[in-house]
């Protein structure tokens, strides 16, 4: 290339201009890489030493004796597949009405409107939300039953206390906007010719939908699932206010019940060695686990766009 | 099957009495349908077009179309972008119903009876009038599924049956010996034309009446396109054809009737050959050969 017409001058300022913006771009890059290290560094060196197979098998103990994890465990896995059952299939019909049924219609606006609200809500909120429907208030009522079934009625009592039902119930009403908006997304994605092609041999709408539209949304549905997994597992506020923390064994869903989140709260900010020992373990294994299905959710979304 | 080829009459000077205009050579164009035994039967309109008016929303894009579509024949329609072929053809089948704001004015029948009237079962109509997009459109599922799911829709029939009709669907398509031996891998993983046959195939295994085909080549290489192309004159045998296209050469090489359309209107409807050798109206001649649109 001969130079006879381009301006040196002009073209090493740019190149400078260049390799400036590069720098700054690539520094900032490892600021923000650097904090994720550093957060996941002195988890693993705080945790892994606390690691052993007594963490898995016994309860949280009373300060100053030793003990495990497992109640805290089942806890959270409990309320958080509680709560994703409970809230995935309304965010998944929610967003089937707004991407299939009701495309630009008012209602649909509206509701994108609140479930963007939702989305951003802070979780105390949420927390504070659901204790005062499920756990500050009594409900006792009777169901009655024909005949001498249940002894003729099914009595049931709710709230007055804390409780695994309202932790699952506040951890819902954060998986729903999540399922929501990614499954009102992923089926906006879905083809119009194939909505099309799908009618055109005379299928019916409801089938269109749920033969065609979801299989081609599916996995990206899944992977919104899963991000809503993700991020309610390791939530602390709203299971403060609702089903707080319970030092033993149970999986009684009208008592207070043991999870990860809270556990982490109370024991990191107490004085005993052992508690604290513990919170770091406990704050492992939650990460650990997002870190599991963020991997998968992000290997599906990709295993989709492959397909096409 | 031969191919057909279109040539100008500039290489072949005195054949037109209007020298300057580039026509077509009628005997090489148009496809012998003496041997065919479809002539001789007689002609059945099978759907037909009266004073219909298309709109989207406020905006007319069809006006006053009317016209014959035949039993056992190709009806090809041709014109320039934004026409109103593609319209046209979506509303054979009521497609435009999908979306709000369109509607149909004016009268279209299938067999005598009225398909734009109100209350009509629109799934039915369309298991009766099959389609054919411009795009393939694999259901994102296996290739036997992608037939067997439109069977399974209107009739229950034991599995061997289904079977049987998924393989002559694959056979009537040419698509058989590609792929019988990877019937349950994804419909999304074959090739563009082989999509576009998988497609065809799962029209015809409804087994409809009547097929629309809009511009089934367009995204197609030339390979791909004569094997549809065969397929179609195949399929011409049992079934009413509308196909259309921009491909001049590919209407004269497949339809028996070609309708001409500029701007919503029908501008020359009649027997391919004499569309494309003899057209009565300048516009018609101007656009076969390639001087409009």
């Amino acid at each position: 290339m001969s130079a006879t017409n381009m301006d040196m001058r002009l073209y090493a300022s740019r190149k400078l201009r260049n390799t400036v913006m590069m720098t700054l771009c690539v520094a900032a890059a490892g600021i923000g890489l650097m904090w994720l290290a550093l957060i996941l560094g002195t988890l693993l060196f705080e945790g892994v030493t606390g690691v052993e197979l007594k963490v898995f098998t016994e309860m949280t103990p009373p300060p100053g004796d030793s003990g495990g994890l497992l109640n805290a465990i089942v806890g959270s896995l409990f309320m958080t597949v509680l709560g994703t059952l409970l809230g995935t299939p309304i965010g998944i019909l929610a967003g089937t009405y707004m991407a299939e049924y009701g495309r630009n219609s008012k209602l649909t606006m509206f509701v994108r409107f609140i479930n963007d609200i939702l989305l951003s809500a802070p979780s105390i909120v949420i927390g504070l939300f659901v204790y005062t429907i499920l756990v500050a208030p009594h409900i006792e009522f009777a169901i009655p039953m024909p005949g001498k079934l249940f002894g003729g009625a099914i009595e049931i009592e709710l709230g007055g206390h804390f409780s695994g039902l309202a932790g699952a119930v506040a951890l819902a009403i954060i998986v729903i906007p999540v399922v929501v908006r990614t499954t009102e997304d992923m089926l906006n994605l879905v083809p119009v010719h194939l909505r099309e092609a799908a009618s055109a041999l005379g299928m019916p709408r409801s089938l269109v939908i749920r033969h065609v539209a979801y299989r081609a949304a599916r996995a990206g549905i899944i992977t919104g699932v899963l991000l809503a997994v993700a991020r309610i597992s390791g939530e602390t506020a709203p299971l403060l206010f609702t089903a707080l923390n319970n030092q033993f064994w149970s999986l009684e869903l009208n008592h207070p019940l043991a999870n990860l989140p809270v556990v982490i709260f109370q024991y990191a900010m107490s004085p005993y060695e052992e508690w604290q020992r513990l919170a770091w373990v406990g704050a492992l294994l939650i990460t650990t686990a997002v870190l599991l299905l963020s991997i998968i959710a992000r290997t599906l979304g990709t295993q989709r766009s492959k397909n096409g | 099957m031969d191919r057909i080829k279109m040539e100008s009459a500039g290489s072949a000077p005195g054949l037109s009495e209007r020298p300057k205009l580039p026509t077509i050579k009628a005997e090489l164009m148009v496809r012998d349908t003496g041997e065919d035994d479809s002539t001789s039967q007689d002609l059945h309109e099978k759907m037909s077009l009266r004073n219909l008016n298309f709109f989207y929303g406020s905006s007319q894009a069809l006006f006053n179309l009317n016209l014959p579509l035949y039993d056992r024949r190709v009806t090809a329609f041709i014109g320039p972008s934004g026409c109103g072929k593609s319209t046209m053809l979506r509303v054979l089948n009521r497609m435009y119903d999908l979306y709000p704001g369109q509607r149909a004015e004016g009268e279209v029948t299938l067999e005598g009876e009225s398909i734009l009237r109100q209350g009509l079962d629109l799934n039915l109509l369309r298991s009766r009038i099959g389609m054919v997009f411009q795009k393939p459109t694999p259901f994102p599922m296996s290739i036997y599924d992608n037939i067997a799911f439109g069977i399974k829709l209107y009739e229950k029939l034991p599995k061997s049956e289904i079977d049987a009709r998924v393989e002559d669907c694959l056979r009537k398509s040419a698509l058989w010996e590609e792929v019988k031996d990877k019937l349950h891998a994804n419909g999304m993983s074959l090739s563009g034309g082989q999509q576009q046959r998988l497609c065809i195939a799962r029209t015809v295994a409804i087994r409809p009446e009547v097929i629309l085909l809009d511009e089934p080549c367009s995204a197609l290489d030339p390979i791909s396109t004569a094997a549809i192309e065969d397929l179609l004159l195949e399929l011409r045998k049992d079934y009413m054809i509308v196909i259309v296209t921009h491909n001049m050469q590919q209407a004269a090489r497949v339809s028996d009737y070609t309708a001409f359309m500029v701007l919503g209107k029908l501008i020359e409807f009649g027997e391919t050959q004499q569309v494309f050798t003899r057209p009565s109206q300048k516009q018609t001649e101007e656009y076969v050969t390639g001087r409009f649109g």
